[in-house]
């Protein structure tokens, strides 16, 4: 019956709309998707034409959300081939479902993640260089990092390689004495206005550093490099030469979220000097929407690995693509959404549908099975719409009640049943109606009712079972003109027996009944 | 007036070629406005950081107005006019107090460059013969006192400087309390980097604010927000933020060169009327420009 593909006639299909918030700059994505969509609902299927539109709007949000334009191309691209051919569904709205097109997307694209930081080699402590421009952060994550590795039971020590910012050593002297990890700087000589004078060069100093790590028992050393305030400024020889000669396990990218579409380019530049092997987003505090994670990533296939949510040192967070992709969406309540529809999707899948479908041609469709295709219904759209679209269902649905609330009131009556009895309907008898009834809070010729339409639907559907299609689309007009011309007539059953009665059986039925 | 701004850009330019070419050269007058033009403009506007909504403004009235018709120096003036007009035209010099000193607060996001901008001003103002005094508010992050120390140092200007820790508007009221005692010109109150989203921060930079006036009357004279030029979006959610709770007057955009070209203060004109006063473009102290509106959009276009 029922579900072959067909989710036509639309109306109002419920909606998760999240709160608008005024004042944000950025409209709600999914507000803007439903918009384009509206047109989409109850159409079949996504076609390429068909969400053109609403893939603007999401280019609009990625760009918005400093997504480096290329990459906003790419990502269109792939997500159209990915939504283009999926079936409507009706209890989603369009935008929604295309919205998880995009978020699953989006997660595939940042994943996976590894956070472990290098476990120590047998000769030396494990080696982690950061690197990036100026006021990303480096400093500050370079303590995180330490706390970090110090609180999974590591013995870290930080190293002051930025001889150029003013001051810098001296911020990574105190970070360390904060969290009680040992610095090793080399400050030289200061002369009367500050600069630092003579004194080891950054390279020196690593090489020093790993030795006094490996002779105070650390396993693991964190090196501040110095950054500069272009990309093409920075002394990528100095760094290159660290890391020739330190030999650094990994190397991270340390990288504000509220850059823009810049983010590339240094991105790049780093990865071309010293091939990183992970890059730590900071500054995620704030409302910066993050795009530059997803550009970096697909710039230069580096995984993410921490985010820095604050300035306190205990700030540091793990990656998770999946929060990520809910804030370049700018999306609050997006999880449950994107739940609801992978729920839907799966529930009323073909495969789910063909099994239905067979159980009706072989006849063995019972109660579990009607009450799973009320489920169905129920997730697929608003039941007034599908109602006549169920042969025999318009029937079942008193006039004047709300059918959602009809098909909870039959739920309950099938929920109020034994296993058995759902399975095999026949068996239910008199004493078990009343306790059906009693159990549903319904009175038993409700239960009774039910029983007899759920046969007539079974016969008329094992009947339509072997109809071709056209068939099957007169006969259910058919039906549902049969229930316009009688709203809310109750139908007089008289159970199955085939033929009609006869008096003596008719007062057999009595003296049962009484008994 | 095309000075270092103008060079610094040039030279970032021409290191990134092939990354990002400007606007100009797609004005040849050879081709025509259609799809391929339209998407190649959009691209570059998008690059600089112009942001969805300014771009598709832009991009549309051309398809308008200019749609199969020559790409040539009709097309390049309007584009490059209607940038131009998106920046007004305020007056972009800081305001200077009748009588007394001068105070201008300085605020922005961390690593935005607050501390340098503020060294950068002060050197200027201390070669033009000013008497200088920073105040070093940024009692927070580790080390932020010492930087400015040292910069005061270099500079020769005053400093005046707490414990860590300390209420930055009792430091805020001890500068100005210095300041009028030794009958400074100038005084520059640097505070603890931001994010705009950190309420109660933001109810400390308000407290300063509160502290400068009653110390000074009209003070603070300037109230700057410095935005990092590689910044994208989200630098116009910062000036509405700080420009609100500083009463902005202006904004001082660092990092900026060839690559990070800046873009947003197109929105940020827009959505708050803040106009860009200075512009750092280097890491030396002289390295300090007033914003020049034609320069900056002559450097998006080459």
């Amino acid at each position: 019956m029922i579900c072959s593909g067909r989710y036509e006639g639309s109306r109002g299909a419920l909606r998760l709309s999240l709160p608008f918030v005024p004042g944000t700059m950025f409209e709600s994505l999914q507000q803007t998707l439903g918009e384009a969509l509206k047109r989409l609902r109850g159409r079949g299927r996504l076609t390429e034409a068909n969400i053109r539109d609403a893939m603007q709007d999401v280019r609009r949000a990625l760009l918005d959300a400093d997504v480096h334009h290329q990459v906003v191309e790419t990502f269109l691209t792939r997500v159209t081939e990915k939504s283009v051919g999926q079936t409507v569904l009706r209890s989603i709205d369009p935008g929604e479902q295309i919205l998880k097109c995009v978020y699953d997307e989006l997660v595939a694209l940042m994943g996976p993640v590894d956070t472990a930081l290098p476990a120590a080699r047998k000769d030396r402590p494990a080696i982690v260089m950061l690197c990036g421009l100026q006021g990303q952060g480096k400093t500050t994550t370079a303590g995180k990092l330490a706390l970090t590795a110090k609180q999974a039971g590591r013995k870290p020590m930080l190293v002051a390689a930025d001889l150029q910012r003013p001051a810098a050593m001296e911020q990574l002297r105190l970070l360390g004495e904060q969290i009680d990890v040992p610095v090793y700087l080399e400050l030289g000589q200061i002369d009367a206005s500050g600069n630092r004078i003579g004194g080891p060069g950054a390279v020196e100093i690593c090489k020093t550093a790993l030795a006094r790590a490996r002779d105070r028992g650390c396993d693991l050393i964190i090196l501040d490099t110095a950054g500069r305030l272009h990309v093409a400024e920075m002394p990528m020889e100095e760094l290159r030469q660290i890391d020739r000669v330190v030999g650094p396990d990994h190397v991270y990218l340390v990288c504000d979220a509220l850059t823009g579409q810049d983010a590339v380019n240094s991105a790049q530049a780093f990865n071309e000097a010293l091939e990183l092997n992970g890059v730590i987003l900071t500054k995620m505090d704030g409302d910066a929407r993050g795009g530059a994670a997803l550009s970096i990533k697909e710039v230069t296939r580096v995984p993410i690995k921490f985010l820095g949510m604050g300035e306190k040192l205990d700030r540091l967070e793990e990656f998770r693509p999946e929060g990520m992709a809910q804030r370049i969406l700018g999306q609050g309540d997006i999880l449950s959404l994107i739940d609801k529809v992978s729920r839907v999707q799966s529930e009323i899948s073909d495969e789910e549908r063909e099994k239905q479908q067979k159980k009706l041609e072989e006849g063995s469709f019972n109660l579990n099975d009607f009450r799973k295709q009320l489920d169905m219904l129920k997730k697929m759209g608003p039941a007034k719409d599908l109602i006549n679209s169920m042969p025999g269902m318009s029937q079942l649905m008193p006039a004047g009640q709300d059918p959602e609330q009809s098909i909870r009131r039959i739920q309950g009556i099938i929920d109020s049943m034994t296993r058995r009895e759902r399975a095999d309907p026949d068996e239910i008898d008199y004493d078990r109606r009343l306790r059906i009834a009693r159990g549903s809070g319904t009175r038993a010729e409700e239960v009774k009712q039910l029983l007899t339409q759920f046969e007539m639907m079974r016969n008329v559907m094992r009947a339509m079972a072997k109809m071709s299609m056209l068939e099957r689309i007169k006969m259910m007009s058919g039906m549902s003109k049969m229930g316009a011309f009688m709203p809310g007539a109750k139908i007089v059953s008289k159970g199955d027996t085939g033929h009609r009665k006869s008096p003596r059986e008719r007062a057999e039925d009595r003296k049962k009944k009484k008994r | 007036m095309l000075g270092a701004l103008w060079r610094k850009l040039k030279a970032g330019l021409a290191r990134t070629r092939d990354l990002f070419a400007g606007i100009a050269g797609l004005f040849t007058g050879k081709g025509r406005v259609d799809e391929n033009f339209i998407k190649e403009l959009e691209r570059r506007l998008l690059a600089a950081d112009l942001g969805a909504g300014p771009t598709a403004e832009l991009v549309d009235q051309v398809k308008r107005d200019f749609r199969d018709r020559e790409a040539g120096e009709d097309l390049k003036s309007m584009v490059r006019e209607k940038l131009r007009q998106m920046l007004g035209d305020d007056d972009r010099s800081l305001r200077i107090a009748a009588s007394g000193p001068t105070v201008i607060l300085v605020a922005g996001v961390n690593g935005s460059g607050k501390t340098t901008t503020i060294a950068k001003l002060a050197s200027l103002f201390h070669r033009n013969g000013k008497k200088v005094v920073v105040a070093a508010c940024d009692t927070f992050r580790a080390a932020a006192v010492e930087q400015l120390g040292i910069w005061a140092d270099r500079i020769g200007c005053d400093i005046v400087r707490a414990q860590h820790g300390t209420d930055p508007a009792s430091v805020a009221h001890d500068a100005c309390e210095k300041a009028k005692a030794r009958g400074a010109d100038i005084v520059i109150v640097d505070t603890a980097g931001r994010l705009h989203t950190q309420t109660h921060l933001m109810k400390e930079l308000e407290k300063i604010q509160r502290v400068l006036g009653k110390q000074i009357p009209g003070a603070p004279h300037e109230a700057l927000m410095v935005l990092d030029a590689t910044n994208g979006q989200n630098a116009i959610a910062q000036a509405e933020q700080f420009g609100k709770v500083i009463g902005g007057t202006g904004i001082v955009l660092t990092k900026l060169d060839g690559t990070a070209k800046g873009g947003a203060i197109f929105s940020i004109k827009a959505r708050t009327g803040l106009p860009v006063k200075y512009v750092g473009v280097g890491e030396t102290i002289e390295d300090l420009e007033p914003f020049d509106a034609d320069a900056f959009v002559a450097a998006l276009f080459d």
